[in-house]
């Protein structure tokens, strides 16, 4: 599956003029509120008419305005799961659940009811009204209602950003699963860095309706040159793992990134699967001895391959552990207490609480 | 005695069950014309769309008497549009109760309009985006979310219109005329007991029908707006 998208928009005076293309998995769509993001989703989804644009999904041509194309929402077959649930309120949760079933023209959706119903746990609510769910319910509902219309691709819009952290630490692995287990490609729309760190394959960056950046996750949320626009608070490094064999402490799960080895708290999923690793570079302490009597489980040896300029009193200090590059923000004052210079071997001190995944 | 007084003679259970199938045609009739208007004044953007709004409100404002003589000008026998009707498919309005029909019809339209005009307008036009990327055209959109959505708005707006065709008179008289089994229906019916001496008690007999019938009529669309509401809380 390979889509393209290019297009331009104006609407008053903020203009939004991308291109990008996705090659199936989830494709972030990253950037600050009011960046144009949903402009771009809703261009796609049809939603929106833009002023130009070219839009194909492999051989099939969604929209060219040079050639007078537009294809109309109901017709492109892209599921949409917006930021409210959008419910339809007069339909039960089953008829909204299979209120797509009706389009999508093809007999075999019956067959996947069941799959969708048990990958997103909303058997007991079947037969309720869309009044009687709480927020995360009535978002897995609308999530399903989009996977059941049988869709060519799933666009989401912030699905998790009008619910509580409860209720996205409910939903997070939902999508997760629905990443791994089903093959409709994804364009997700966040501003959250540990969403998207846990979630896309690929991270689009949106800035003032512009692309500044693309590429794989890990190395588009570490870049440095991105840090204003993914804020102070959650600014660090995405590291790829998968889950090892649990060890003898049956509490923690560990995690293993190339020959480093991270000890998080336990988490439900099976041995073997791959999990990414959001590591805020605040929440990363360094020392330049081994430390110990610590009670955070992680420490890393590495050796400092970059040291940031000075923003705001404080400098990010990239560690290379074994191939991986974690980021630490520290006070210029300790980086210069420590005698931090590039090439000088360091522990990195982890919290395993910090890394929640 | 007592009996006597309340018994109805058949020339008043002619009046009445002529009133309730004229105020029933024009209700159903209007209905799809007041839902295609309705849609039209509350989504459409369009040149001279004020000029509709006014056309269709014209007969709330104007006495009746000149709409009905408008009718009479226009759908009469030798009116354009009555002598073309009577031609092609045969419908001829003056001086039968279809015609009675037509003017509690159009007496009754601007109110169902409102009714459903306001109703559109409340509908939340994201749930209609998100039935479209769902893969419901235009019209299954119309179909399976905003008609069950204005479903209390139309019935309110079907309640008003019968309620009107009820209580007709001046445009239908000028119409149709008054003429008993045809075209007189319950209000004019009183206004002709009025006219006699001694038609007080037939005048009074038909007041209370007629004050049950609207009783009804109003208890029947809370009743069914009340359902619709209760399947339409917000989600």
């Amino acid at each position: 599956m390979m889509l393209e998208v290019e297009t331009r928009h104006r609407l008053g005076g903020f203009s939004v003029d991308a291109a990008f293309s996705s090659e199936g998995g989830v494709t972030a769509l990253f950037g600050r509120s009011g960046s144009g993001k949903t402009t771009l989703i809703n261009i796609i989804a049809g939603l929106l008419r833009p002023d130009s644009a070219r839009i194909l999904l492999d051989d099939d041509i969604i929209v060219d305005s040079a050639q007078g194309i537009f294809m109309s929402p109901h017709r492109r077959r892209f599921g949409y799961v917006f930021q409210e649930p959008r419910l339809f309120p007069h339909l039960s949760v089953r008829r909204n659940l299979t209120y797509g079933r009706w389009f999508a023209g093809r007999k075999d959706v019956g067959q996947s009811f069941d799959r969708i119903i048990d990958l997103l746990g909303v058997e007991p609510l079947l037969e309720r009204s869309p009044a009687n769910l709480s927020g995360g319910e009535k978002q897995r509902i609308a999530i399903g209602r989009a996977l059941l219309s049988n869709p060519r691709l799933l666009l989401m819009d912030e699905p998790l950003a009008a619910l509580d952290d409860a209720r996205k630490a409910e939903i997070l692995p939902y999508l997760e699963r629905l990443r791994d287990e089903t093959r409709i490609p994804i364009v997700y729309v966040s501003h959250s860095v540990s969403e998207v760190a846990r979630l896309a394959n690929r991270v689009i960056a949106i800035e003032n309706g512009r692309v500044t950046a693309s590429g794989d996750a890990a190395s588009i949320l570490s870049l440095s040159s991105l840090s204003p626009m993914i804020g102070k608070r959650e600014a660090g490094a995405v590291i790829d793992g998968i889950i090892e064999a649990d060890d003898d402490e049956p509490r923690l799960t560990v995690i293993r990134a190339r020959n480093t080895l991270f000890r998080v708290p336990k988490i439900p999923h099976p041995t073997g699967n791959a999990l990414r690793l959001h590591i805020a570079a605040r929440d990363v302490m360094l020392a330049t001895r081994r430390p110990e009597d610590l009670s955070a489980l992680n420490i890393i040896a590495g050796t400092i391959v970059d040291i940031g300029s000075e923003a705001e009193g404080a400098i990010d200090v990239r560690v290379d552990c074994g191939g991986n590059i974690i980021v630490s923000r520290i006070t210029v004052f300790s980086g210069e207490r420590l005698g931090l210079t590039i090439g000088k071997p360091v522990h990195l001190v982890i919290k395993s609480v910090a890394l929640d995944p | 005695m007592h009996l006597d007084w309340l018994a109805l003679s058949d020339a008043e259970w002619t009046a009445i069950r002529l009133s309730l199938r004229v105020s029933s045609v024009a209700m159903l009739v209007s209905l799809p014309f007041g839902i295609m208007v309705a849609m039209l004044l509350a989504r459409g953007r369009f040149w001279g769309k004020s000029i509709v709004n006014g056309l269709v409100h014209l007969p709330l404002i104007l006495p009746p008497v000149v709409t009905g003589y408008l009718l009479l000008i226009f759908f009469g026998r030798r009116g354009p549009i009555g002598s073309f009707l009577e031609e092609t498919i045969g419908l001829v309005f003056s001086f039968r109760w279809t015609g009675a029909a037509l003017a509690c019809a159009i007496m009754g339209f601007p109110l169902m309009v409102r009714s459903i005009r306001l109703s559109i307008e409340a509908v939340d036009r994201k749930l209609e985006q998100a039935a479209s990327t769902l893969g419901a055209g235009p019209i299954w959109v119309f179909l399976t979310i905003t008609l069950p959505l204005i479903i209390p708005g139309v019935i309110a707006g079907m309640i008003l219109a019968f309620a009107k065709a009820m209580g007709e008179f001046g445009a239908t008289i000028t119409f149709v005329s008054n003429i008993p089994g045809e075209t007189q229906t319950l209000s004019a019916a009183i206004y002709t007991f009025t006219q006699v001496p001694g038609g007080d008690a037939g005048a009074m007999r038909l007041t209370i029908v007629s004050i049950v019938i609207s009783m009804a009529a109003l208890m029947v669309s809370e009743l069914l707006a009340g359902l619709a509401a209760r399947r339409v809380e917000r989600a």
